[in-house]
C-alpha cells in the first residue's frame, strides 16, 4: 500500500519515459511487450511494496513508487490494425523507467 | 460400480430422468475427485496439513476464506455500477476512492490489493486484462472466467483489442479510444459501463439487471432487451 517511500516521485503525470529494455532473473511484472518502449506517465499511484523481493519471502523494502504508464499503441505494434488514438496502459514500477531518449525500441 | 451406474445416478441427483424430453446422448459427467490426484493436488494436500499441524492457519480459516470468495458474485459489482448511474455523489465517490465508496455499501474488499474504477464515456472504451497472470478484481466480481485467464484472451487483447471486443459483440466506434487497462501490480480495475439510453426512469434494482460480469470487465455492453 502507498505508505511514503521517504523519497519524492522522480517522475511527474506527463513526462515522458522508456521502459529499460533489460532481462529480469525471477519473478518480475514489468511485460516483456513493454520493455524498451517509450510512454508517458498518466498517474503517479504511490509507493509500494517490492514484488521482485516479496517473491522471495524479502520485506519488499525499500518500497517502490508506481506509476501508471500510458503508450500508443501503435508505437507498440508495428502493425496495429485499430485508429491512432487507442491506448494502453500498464501499471510500472520507478525502477524499470527512465526518461524518454527518443530511442525507442522498434518491434 | 458400473459406468453406466455412475451416469444414471447422478442424473436422478440432479432431477433429470432418461425418457421422453431427455433422448440426446452426451458424455458422463466425472466425479471431480475420480482417478489419481495429479502432482498439485498432492503438493496442495500436503502443505495444507502441515500448515494447520503447525498451527499456521485452521481448516475453519480456509472455510472461511471459501466461504468469504463465494459470496463474492458479479451481482455485487452490478448493485454498485447501477448505484454510480443513479447517484452522481456515489459515483464521483466511487471513481475517487473506489474502496471508501464499496465500503458505503457494506462491501469491504480488503487490504490485499487496491481498487480502481475507470469509466466508460463516449470518447473511451476500457477494457481490463491481466498479461502476466489472471489479477482480477475477486473481491467485488468473485473468481474471474475461465477466458480472463486463457493465453489466448491475455495475448490478443493487447496486440488487437478491437478484434477481440467485436467477437464478444462490443464493436467500438474508431472516433472512440480503445484504452486496454494491463493490471501488472498491485491495483484492480473495475470497468463502469455507460449507462444505456432509454433507461432514466429505471429503477436502481432493475438497472442493476442489465449490469453483466463482461460489462465490468469491458468486454460487454449493458443492453436494455436481452
Amino acid at each position: 500500500m502507498s505508505a511514503g517511500s521517504g523519497r519524492p516521485p522522480r517522475f511527474r503525470a506527463g513526462e515522458s519515459v522508456q521502459v529499460a529494455g533489460r532481462e529480469a532473473v525471477g519473478h518480475c511484472r514489468t511485460p516483456w511487450y513493454l520493455r524498451g518502449h517509450a510512454g508517458v506517465i498518466a498517474s503517479v499511484h504511490g509507493a509500494y511494496h517490492d514484488p521482485e523481493r516479496l517473491a522471495y519471502h524479502k520485506p519488499g523494502l525499500p518500497l517502490k513508487v508506481l506509476y501508471k504508464v500510458r503508450f500508443r499503441q501503435a508505437d507498440l505494434w508495428r502493425d496495429y490494425k485499430g485508429p491512432a488514438n487507442d491506448h494502453l496502459e500498464a501499471d510500472i514500477y520507478e525502477d524499470w523507467l527512465g526518461p524518454a531518449d527518443g530511442k525507442e525500441r522498434g518491434r | 460400480m458400473t459406468h453406466d451406474h455412475d451416469h444414471d445416478h447422478a442424473h436422478d441427483e440432479h432431477g433429470h430422468h432418461h425418457g421422453n424430453d431427455h433422448e440426446h446422448p452426451h458424455p458422463p459427467q466425472k466425479d471431480h475427485d475420480a482417478g489419481p490426484m495429479s502432482a498439485y493436488e498432492v503438493l496442495e494436500e500436503a502443505v495444507r496439513s502441515l500448515l494447520i499441524e503447525k498451527g499456521v492457519t485452521t481448516a475453519d480459516e480456509i472455510a472461511a476464506q471459501i466461504d468469504l470468495m463465494d459470496s463474492r458474485t458479479p451481482a455485487l459489482g452490478a448493485k454498485v455500477v447501477a448505484k454510480a448511474w443513479t447517484d452522481a455523489a456515489f459515483k464521483a465517490r466511487l471513481l475517487a476512492d473506489t474502496a471508501a465508496a464499496l465500503n458505503e455499501l457494506g462491501i469491504d474488499i480488503g487490504t490485499l490489493a487496491e481498487f480502481r474504477t475507470i469509466e466508460n464515456t463516449p470518447g473511451v472504451h476500457n477494457v481490463v486484462v491481466c498479461t502476466l497472470c489472471s489479477c482480477y478484481p475477486k473481491l467485488l466480481l468473485g473468481i474471474p472466467p475461465a477466458w480472463y485467464k486463457s493465453l489466448a484472451y491475455r495475448s490478443r487483447v493487447v496486440v488487437d483489442p478491437r478484434s477481440v471486443l467485436a467477437e464478444f459483440g462490443v464493436r467500438v466506434p474508431a472516433g472512440t479510444e480503445v484504452r486496454v487497462h494491463d493490471s501488472t501490480a498491485d491495483l484492480r480495475y473495475l470497468v463502469l459501463p455507460m449507462r444505456p439510453a432509454g433507461t432514466d426512469h429505471w429503477s436502481e434494482e432493475r438497472l442493476a439487471g442489465i449490469v453483466t460480469r463482461d460489462s465490468m470487465i469491458g468486454t460487454a455492453i449493458p443492453e436494455t432487451q436481452a
